[in-house]
Protein backbone atom coordinates (compact mmCIF):
# COMPACT_ATOMS: atom_id res chain seq x y z
CA UNK A 1 0.00 0.00 0.00
CA UNK A 2 1.24 3.47 -0.86
CA UNK A 3 0.09 6.63 0.90
CA UNK A 4 1.05 10.28 1.01
CA UNK A 5 0.44 12.66 3.91
CA UNK A 6 1.23 16.31 4.42
CA UNK A 7 1.65 18.51 7.47
CA UNK A 8 2.11 15.82 10.13
CA UNK A 9 4.85 16.13 12.70
CA UNK A 10 6.42 13.98 15.37
CA UNK A 11 6.89 16.68 17.98
CA UNK A 12 8.29 14.61 20.82
CA UNK A 13 9.65 11.19 21.69
CA UNK A 14 10.04 9.65 25.12
CA UNK A 15 11.85 6.35 25.58
CA UNK A 16 10.99 4.46 28.79
CA UNK A 17 13.67 2.01 29.89
CA UNK A 18 13.41 -0.64 32.60
CA UNK A 19 16.36 -0.32 34.96
CA UNK A 20 17.39 -3.99 34.73
CA UNK A 21 20.25 -4.68 32.37
CA UNK A 22 21.23 -8.27 31.65
CA UNK A 23 24.64 -9.01 30.14
CA UNK A 24 25.21 -11.60 27.43
CA UNK A 25 28.39 -12.79 29.15
CA UNK A 26 26.34 -13.72 32.21
CA UNK A 27 23.74 -15.61 30.17
CA UNK A 28 26.09 -17.85 28.20
CA UNK A 29 25.88 -20.63 30.77
CA UNK A 30 22.07 -20.78 30.39
CA UNK A 31 22.39 -22.15 26.88
CA UNK A 32 23.08 -25.74 25.85
CA UNK A 33 25.88 -24.73 23.52
CA UNK A 34 29.64 -24.71 24.10
CA UNK A 35 30.44 -21.27 25.61
CA UNK A 36 33.13 -20.61 22.98
CA UNK A 37 30.60 -21.14 20.20
CA UNK A 38 28.05 -18.88 21.88
CA UNK A 39 30.60 -16.16 22.60
CA UNK A 40 31.48 -15.92 18.90
CA UNK A 41 28.00 -14.53 18.38
CA UNK A 42 28.66 -11.63 20.72
CA UNK A 43 30.67 -9.67 18.17
CA UNK A 44 28.85 -10.92 15.08
CA UNK A 45 25.33 -10.21 16.30
CA UNK A 46 26.15 -7.25 18.52
CA UNK A 47 25.09 -9.00 21.72
CA UNK A 48 26.24 -7.12 24.78
CA UNK A 49 23.48 -6.21 27.19
CA UNK A 50 19.73 -5.90 27.00
CA UNK A 51 17.01 -4.29 29.06
CA UNK A 52 14.53 -6.58 30.75
CA UNK A 53 11.25 -5.68 32.41
CA UNK A 54 10.58 -7.11 35.85
CA UNK A 55 8.58 -10.32 35.69
CA UNK A 56 5.56 -8.57 37.22
CA UNK A 57 5.73 -5.52 34.92
CA UNK A 58 3.21 -5.05 32.15
CA UNK A 59 3.32 -3.03 28.96
CA UNK A 60 0.58 -0.79 30.34
CA UNK A 61 2.73 0.04 33.37
CA UNK A 62 5.47 1.42 31.08
CA UNK A 63 2.91 3.44 29.13
CA UNK A 64 1.34 4.90 32.26
CA UNK A 65 4.72 5.74 33.81
CA UNK A 66 5.74 7.47 30.59
CA UNK A 67 2.53 9.44 30.19
CA UNK A 68 2.58 10.53 33.83
CA UNK A 69 6.14 11.77 33.29
CA UNK A 70 5.04 13.76 30.24
CA UNK A 71 2.07 15.26 32.06
CA UNK A 72 3.98 16.07 35.24
CA UNK A 73 6.84 17.67 33.32
CA UNK A 74 4.67 19.79 31.08
CA UNK A 75 5.52 17.99 27.83
CA UNK A 76 1.80 17.70 27.10
CA UNK A 77 -1.46 18.57 28.84
CA UNK A 78 -4.50 16.34 29.03
CA UNK A 79 -6.56 18.81 27.04
CA UNK A 80 -4.24 18.47 24.04
CA UNK A 81 -4.73 14.72 23.72
CA UNK A 82 -7.18 13.63 21.04
CA UNK A 83 -6.32 9.95 20.74
CA UNK A 84 -4.07 7.29 22.21
CA UNK A 85 -2.85 4.47 20.05
CA UNK A 86 -0.99 1.55 21.59
CA UNK A 87 0.96 -0.75 19.32
CA UNK A 88 1.79 -3.91 21.22
CA UNK A 89 2.11 -7.67 21.13
CA UNK A 90 2.02 -7.78 24.93
CA UNK A 91 -1.57 -7.06 25.96
CA UNK A 92 -2.28 -7.04 29.69
CA UNK A 93 -5.55 -8.86 28.98
CA UNK A 94 -7.67 -9.92 26.01
CA UNK A 95 -10.02 -7.25 27.34
CA UNK A 96 -9.72 -4.38 28.09
CA UNK A 97 -7.15 -2.94 25.71
CA UNK A 98 -4.01 -1.24 27.02
CA UNK A 99 -5.17 2.09 25.58
CA UNK A 100 -8.27 1.87 27.80
CA UNK A 101 -6.13 1.04 30.83
CA UNK A 102 -3.94 4.09 30.17
CA UNK A 103 -7.05 6.19 29.63
CA UNK A 104 -8.48 5.20 33.01
CA UNK A 105 -5.27 5.33 35.03
CA UNK A 106 -4.35 8.76 33.67
CA UNK A 107 -7.90 10.11 33.98
CA UNK A 108 -8.19 11.27 30.36
CA UNK A 109 -11.31 12.89 28.95
CA UNK A 110 -14.17 10.85 27.51
CA UNK A 111 -13.64 12.39 24.08
CA UNK A 112 -10.17 10.80 23.78
CA UNK A 113 -10.15 7.93 21.28
CA UNK A 114 -8.49 4.68 22.43
CA UNK A 115 -7.10 2.12 20.03
CA UNK A 116 -4.73 -0.85 20.28
CA UNK A 117 -2.95 -2.26 17.26
CA UNK A 118 -1.37 -5.71 17.55
CA UNK A 119 1.83 -5.36 15.55
CA UNK A 120 5.46 -6.31 16.05
CA UNK A 121 8.62 -4.96 14.48
CA UNK A 122 6.79 -2.88 11.87
CA UNK A 123 4.64 -1.36 14.61
CA UNK A 124 6.09 2.14 14.49
CA UNK A 125 5.27 2.57 10.82
CA UNK A 126 1.77 1.16 11.26
CA UNK A 127 1.27 3.35 14.31
CA UNK A 128 2.41 6.46 12.45
CA UNK A 129 0.16 5.58 9.54
CA UNK A 130 -2.87 5.29 11.82
CA UNK A 131 -1.91 8.44 13.72
CA UNK A 132 -1.61 10.48 10.54
CA UNK A 133 -5.03 9.28 9.36
CA UNK A 134 -6.61 10.23 12.69
CA UNK A 135 -4.98 13.66 12.60
CA UNK A 136 -6.88 14.39 9.39
CA UNK A 137 -9.91 14.67 11.69
CA UNK A 138 -8.40 16.22 14.80
CA UNK A 139 -7.32 19.78 14.00
CA UNK A 140 -5.35 20.97 17.05
CA UNK A 141 -5.55 17.80 19.11
CA UNK A 142 -2.57 15.46 19.28
CA UNK A 143 -2.14 11.71 19.01
CA UNK A 144 -0.10 9.84 21.58
CA UNK A 145 1.48 6.83 19.91
CA UNK A 146 2.68 4.21 22.39
CA UNK A 147 4.94 1.39 21.25
CA UNK A 148 5.11 -0.88 24.24
CA UNK A 149 6.10 -4.50 24.77
CA UNK A 150 7.43 -6.80 27.46
CA UNK A 151 8.27 -9.61 25.08
CA UNK A 152 11.11 -10.91 27.25
CA UNK A 153 8.32 -12.51 29.28
CA UNK A 154 7.54 -14.63 26.25
CA UNK A 155 11.05 -15.81 25.41
CA UNK A 156 12.71 -18.85 26.95
CA UNK A 157 15.88 -17.94 28.83
CA UNK A 158 17.37 -21.18 27.55
CA UNK A 159 16.85 -20.19 23.93
CA UNK A 160 20.12 -18.83 22.61
CA UNK A 161 18.60 -17.95 19.24
CA UNK A 162 15.93 -15.66 20.67
CA UNK A 163 16.60 -14.53 24.25
CA UNK A 164 19.81 -12.48 23.74
CA UNK A 165 18.03 -10.48 21.03
CA UNK A 166 15.01 -9.36 22.99
CA UNK A 167 14.85 -6.07 24.84
CA UNK A 168 12.00 -4.38 26.68
CA UNK A 169 11.83 -0.68 25.94
CA UNK A 170 8.64 1.31 25.39
CA UNK A 171 8.19 4.69 23.75
CA UNK A 172 5.65 7.47 23.47
CA UNK A 173 5.63 9.67 20.38
CA UNK A 174 3.55 12.82 20.23
CA UNK A 175 2.17 13.40 16.77
CA UNK A 176 0.37 16.49 15.60
CA UNK A 177 -0.68 18.55 12.61
CA UNK A 178 1.93 21.09 11.54
CA UNK A 179 1.74 22.89 8.22
CA UNK A 180 5.49 23.43 8.12
CA UNK A 181 6.14 19.76 7.48
CA UNK A 182 6.26 18.66 3.87
CA UNK A 183 5.23 15.50 2.08
CA UNK A 184 5.44 12.18 3.91
CA UNK A 185 5.50 9.05 1.78
CA UNK A 186 4.55 5.60 3.04
CA UNK A 187 4.96 2.21 1.44
CA UNK A 188 3.73 -0.84 3.36
CA UNK A 189 3.68 -4.54 2.48
CA UNK A 190 2.50 -7.81 3.99
CA UNK A 191 2.95 -11.50 3.24
CA UNK A 192 0.78 -13.69 5.43
CA UNK A 193 1.98 -16.79 3.61
CA UNK A 194 5.21 -16.55 5.60
CA UNK A 195 3.47 -15.62 8.89
CA UNK A 196 4.90 -18.56 10.85
CA UNK A 197 8.46 -17.24 10.57
CA UNK A 198 7.81 -15.24 13.75
CA UNK A 199 5.36 -16.80 16.11
CA UNK A 200 4.17 -17.36 19.65
CA UNK A 201 2.17 -20.54 19.00
CA UNK A 202 0.14 -20.77 22.23
CA UNK A 203 -1.86 -18.22 24.16
CA UNK A 204 -4.64 -17.29 21.79
CA UNK A 205 -7.91 -19.08 21.12
CA UNK A 206 -6.33 -21.45 18.57
CA UNK A 207 -3.99 -22.99 21.16
CA UNK A 208 -4.81 -21.75 24.67
CA UNK A 209 -2.05 -21.80 27.27
CA UNK A 210 -2.05 -25.00 29.30
CA UNK A 211 0.41 -26.89 31.47
CA UNK A 212 1.26 -28.82 28.30
CA UNK A 213 2.05 -25.73 26.21
CA UNK A 214 4.22 -24.38 29.05
CA UNK A 215 6.50 -27.42 29.01
CA UNK A 216 10.03 -26.46 27.99
CA UNK A 217 11.35 -28.92 25.44
CA UNK A 218 14.84 -29.53 24.11
CA UNK A 219 14.71 -28.94 20.38
CA UNK A 220 16.78 -30.26 17.50
CA UNK A 221 18.47 -26.89 17.08
CA UNK A 222 19.95 -27.16 20.59
CA UNK A 223 17.63 -24.58 22.16
CA UNK A 224 14.95 -25.10 24.78
CA UNK A 225 11.57 -23.46 24.55
CA UNK A 226 7.85 -24.13 24.93
CA UNK A 227 4.82 -23.42 22.78
CA UNK A 228 4.16 -20.42 25.02
CA UNK A 229 7.44 -18.88 23.89
CA UNK A 230 8.25 -16.60 21.01
CA UNK A 231 10.30 -18.12 18.24
CA UNK A 232 11.87 -16.65 15.17
CA UNK A 233 12.93 -18.74 12.18
CA UNK A 234 16.23 -16.94 11.72
CA UNK A 235 16.95 -18.19 8.21
CA UNK A 236 13.48 -17.32 6.92
CA UNK A 237 13.52 -13.84 8.47
CA UNK A 238 17.05 -13.07 7.31
CA UNK A 239 16.27 -14.08 3.73
CA UNK A 240 13.00 -12.16 3.83
CA UNK A 241 14.77 -8.97 4.87
CA UNK A 242 17.57 -9.31 2.31
CA UNK A 243 15.13 -10.07 -0.49
CA UNK A 244 12.35 -7.60 0.21
CA UNK A 245 13.82 -4.50 1.86
CA UNK A 246 16.54 -3.34 -0.60
CA UNK A 247 14.23 -3.46 -3.66
CA UNK A 248 11.51 -1.71 -1.65
CA UNK A 249 13.93 1.10 -0.83
CA UNK A 250 15.16 1.34 -4.42
CA UNK A 251 11.61 1.58 -5.75
CA UNK A 252 10.66 4.17 -3.14
CA UNK A 253 13.63 6.37 -3.98
CA UNK A 254 13.03 6.02 -7.68
CA UNK A 255 9.34 6.92 -7.35
CA UNK A 256 10.17 9.94 -5.16
CA UNK A 257 12.93 11.11 -7.51
CA UNK A 258 15.26 11.05 -4.55
CA UNK A 259 18.84 9.89 -4.26
CA UNK A 260 19.96 7.99 -1.20
CA UNK A 261 22.68 10.59 -0.72
CA UNK A 262 19.95 13.15 -0.01
CA UNK A 263 18.85 11.24 3.08
CA UNK A 264 20.42 12.41 6.34
CA UNK A 265 19.54 9.35 8.39
CA UNK A 266 18.30 5.84 7.68
CA UNK A 267 16.36 4.85 10.78
CA UNK A 268 15.79 1.14 10.54
CA UNK A 269 14.26 -1.45 12.80
CA UNK A 270 17.01 -3.08 14.87
CA UNK A 271 16.92 -6.89 14.65
CA UNK A 272 20.66 -7.53 15.12
CA UNK A 273 23.94 -6.04 13.94
CA UNK A 274 24.71 -8.75 11.37
CA UNK A 275 21.36 -8.48 9.60
CA UNK A 276 21.50 -4.68 9.62
CA UNK A 277 25.03 -4.56 8.23
CA UNK A 278 24.13 -6.97 5.43
CA UNK A 279 21.02 -4.93 4.71
CA UNK A 280 22.99 -1.68 4.62
CA UNK A 281 25.59 -3.27 2.31
CA UNK A 282 22.93 -4.61 -0.04
CA UNK A 283 20.98 -1.34 -0.07
CA UNK A 284 24.21 0.64 -0.51
CA UNK A 285 23.61 2.76 2.58
CA UNK A 286 26.63 4.26 4.33
CA UNK A 287 27.05 2.88 7.85
CA UNK A 288 27.51 6.36 9.34
CA UNK A 289 23.95 7.24 8.35
CA UNK A 290 22.45 4.02 9.72
CA UNK A 291 22.77 3.33 13.43
CA UNK A 292 23.13 -0.33 14.38
CA UNK A 293 23.68 -0.07 18.11
CA UNK A 294 20.28 -0.71 19.67
CA UNK A 295 20.67 -4.47 20.14
CA UNK A 296 24.04 -4.05 21.89
CA UNK A 297 22.63 -1.45 24.29
CA UNK A 298 19.01 -2.43 24.84
CA UNK A 299 18.16 -5.53 22.79
CA UNK A 300 15.61 -5.54 19.99
CA UNK A 301 12.61 -3.60 21.34
CA UNK A 302 10.20 -4.76 18.61
CA UNK A 303 7.92 -1.96 17.37
CA UNK A 304 9.63 0.66 19.54
CA UNK A 305 13.00 0.23 17.82
CA UNK A 306 12.82 3.32 15.58
CA UNK A 307 11.89 5.86 18.29
CA UNK A 308 14.32 4.12 20.68
CA UNK A 309 17.01 4.58 18.02
CA UNK A 310 16.16 8.28 17.71
CA UNK A 311 16.11 8.85 21.48
CA UNK A 312 19.46 7.11 21.97
CA UNK A 313 21.40 8.42 18.98
CA UNK A 314 19.83 11.68 17.84
CA UNK A 315 18.13 13.28 20.83
CA UNK A 316 20.22 16.45 20.72
CA UNK A 317 20.26 16.87 16.95
CA UNK A 318 16.52 16.35 16.60
CA UNK A 319 15.72 19.20 18.97
CA UNK A 320 17.11 22.06 16.91
CA UNK A 321 17.35 20.93 13.30
CA UNK A 322 15.35 19.17 10.64
CA UNK A 323 16.62 16.12 8.79
CA UNK A 324 15.30 14.12 5.87
CA UNK A 325 14.96 10.56 7.11
CA UNK A 326 14.17 7.19 5.66
CA UNK A 327 12.47 4.89 8.14
CA UNK A 328 12.18 1.18 7.44
CA UNK A 329 10.88 -1.73 9.46
CA UNK A 330 10.31 -5.42 8.87
CA UNK A 331 9.12 -8.31 10.95
CA UNK A 332 6.19 -10.38 12.13
CA UNK A 333 3.31 -10.85 9.79
CA UNK A 334 5.41 -10.82 7.72
CA UNK A 335 5.13 -7.07 7.37
CA UNK A 336 7.56 -4.51 6.02
CA UNK A 337 7.52 -0.92 4.97
CA UNK A 338 9.30 2.36 4.59
CA UNK A 339 8.55 6.02 5.20
CA UNK A 340 10.38 9.07 3.95
CA UNK A 341 9.77 12.15 6.04
CA UNK A 342 11.39 15.12 7.69
CA UNK A 343 12.13 14.67 11.38
CA UNK A 344 13.45 17.18 13.87
CA UNK A 345 12.70 20.47 15.58
CA UNK A 346 11.12 18.37 18.31
CA UNK A 347 9.94 19.87 21.56
CA UNK A 348 11.56 17.02 23.48
CA UNK A 349 13.41 13.80 22.78
CA UNK A 350 14.55 11.96 25.84
CA UNK A 351 15.02 8.73 27.73
CA UNK A 352 13.87 7.93 31.24
CA UNK A 353 14.56 4.88 33.38
CA UNK A 354 11.94 3.22 35.57
CA UNK A 355 12.03 0.48 38.18
CA UNK A 356 9.44 -1.52 36.21
CA UNK B 1 38.61 -28.35 0.90
CA UNK B 2 40.49 -29.03 4.16
CA UNK B 3 40.40 -25.32 5.02
CA UNK B 4 36.61 -25.44 4.85
CA UNK B 5 36.42 -28.57 6.96
CA UNK B 6 38.64 -26.87 9.53
CA UNK B 7 36.23 -23.92 9.74
CA UNK B 8 33.23 -26.24 10.00
CA UNK B 9 34.95 -28.24 12.72
CA UNK B 10 35.70 -25.06 14.63
CA UNK B 11 32.07 -23.98 14.50
CA UNK B 12 30.55 -27.36 15.38
CA UNK B 13 33.33 -29.67 16.63
CA UNK B 14 30.84 -32.37 17.62
CA UNK B 15 29.89 -33.30 14.05
CA UNK B 16 31.58 -35.40 11.34
CA UNK B 17 31.09 -33.10 8.37
CA UNK B 18 32.88 -35.46 5.98
CA UNK B 19 30.19 -38.05 6.64
CA UNK B 20 27.25 -35.76 5.77
CA UNK B 21 25.78 -34.97 2.38
CA UNK B 22 23.73 -32.02 3.64
CA UNK B 23 24.81 -30.22 6.81
CA UNK B 24 21.62 -28.22 7.11
CA UNK B 25 19.29 -31.14 6.42
CA UNK B 26 21.22 -33.29 8.90
CA UNK B 27 20.91 -30.62 11.58
CA UNK B 28 24.66 -29.94 11.78
CA UNK B 29 24.26 -26.23 11.04
CA UNK B 30 21.54 -23.81 12.11
CA UNK B 31 21.06 -20.19 11.08
CA UNK B 32 23.43 -18.90 13.76
CA UNK B 33 26.12 -21.37 12.66
CA UNK B 34 25.76 -20.15 9.09
CA UNK B 35 26.14 -16.55 10.23
CA UNK B 36 29.23 -17.56 12.20
CA UNK B 37 30.70 -19.29 9.13
CA UNK B 38 29.97 -16.23 6.99
CA UNK B 39 31.79 -14.06 9.47
CA UNK B 40 34.79 -16.42 9.57
CA UNK B 41 34.97 -16.70 5.77
CA UNK B 42 34.78 -12.92 5.38
CA UNK B 43 37.59 -12.43 7.86
CA UNK B 44 39.80 -15.22 6.51
CA UNK B 45 39.43 -14.42 2.81
CA UNK B 46 38.86 -10.64 3.07
CA UNK B 47 35.56 -10.75 1.20
CA UNK B 48 32.03 -9.43 1.71
CA UNK B 49 29.40 -12.08 1.11
CA UNK B 50 26.18 -10.73 -0.34
CA UNK B 51 23.20 -11.06 1.99
CA UNK B 52 21.21 -12.77 -0.77
CA UNK B 53 23.82 -15.55 -0.86
CA UNK B 54 23.40 -16.36 2.82
CA UNK B 55 21.00 -19.19 2.20
CA UNK B 56 21.16 -22.83 3.34
CA UNK B 57 21.93 -24.09 -0.20
CA UNK B 58 25.28 -22.29 -0.11
CA UNK B 59 26.30 -23.90 3.17
CA UNK B 60 24.93 -27.44 2.88
CA UNK B 61 28.26 -28.99 1.80
CA UNK B 62 31.93 -28.03 1.73
CA UNK B 63 31.69 -27.96 -2.07
CA UNK B 64 28.80 -25.47 -1.88
CA UNK B 65 30.84 -23.24 0.43
CA UNK B 66 33.77 -23.41 -1.98
CA UNK B 67 31.40 -22.46 -4.80
CA UNK B 68 30.35 -19.41 -2.79
CA UNK B 69 33.97 -18.46 -2.18
CA UNK B 70 34.76 -18.77 -5.88
CA UNK B 71 31.80 -16.54 -6.66
CA UNK B 72 33.46 -13.97 -4.40
CA UNK B 73 36.75 -14.23 -6.27
CA UNK B 74 38.56 -16.52 -3.84
CA UNK B 75 40.98 -18.91 -5.48
CA UNK B 76 40.77 -22.12 -3.54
Amino acid sequence: MDAVFKGKKISGILSILPETESYFDDEVENYDFPPKQTMRLKKIMGFNKHRLAREDSTASAFCIAGLKYLLENGRISKGEIGAIIVVTLSPDYFLPQISNIIHGECCLGKEVLCMDIPQGCCGYLLGLFQSFMLLEHMKDKKVLLFNADVLSHKVSRQDRNDFPLIGDVSTISIIENNEDVGVIRFRLFADGFRRKALMIPAGGFAIPCTAETAKIEALEDGNKRSLDNLHMDGTEVFNFVQNEVPPMLDAMFSDCNLKKEEIDYFLFHQPNKFMLQKLADKAEIPSEKCFMNIVENYGNPSGASIPVNIALNLKDKFLNNKYLCCLAAFGSGLTWGTVIMELGNMEFCEEIETNL
Amino acid sequence: MEEIYAILKEVRPEYDFKGSEDYVEDGFLDSFDIITIVSMLEEKYHIQIDGLDIIPDNFCTAAAIIGLLKKNGVII
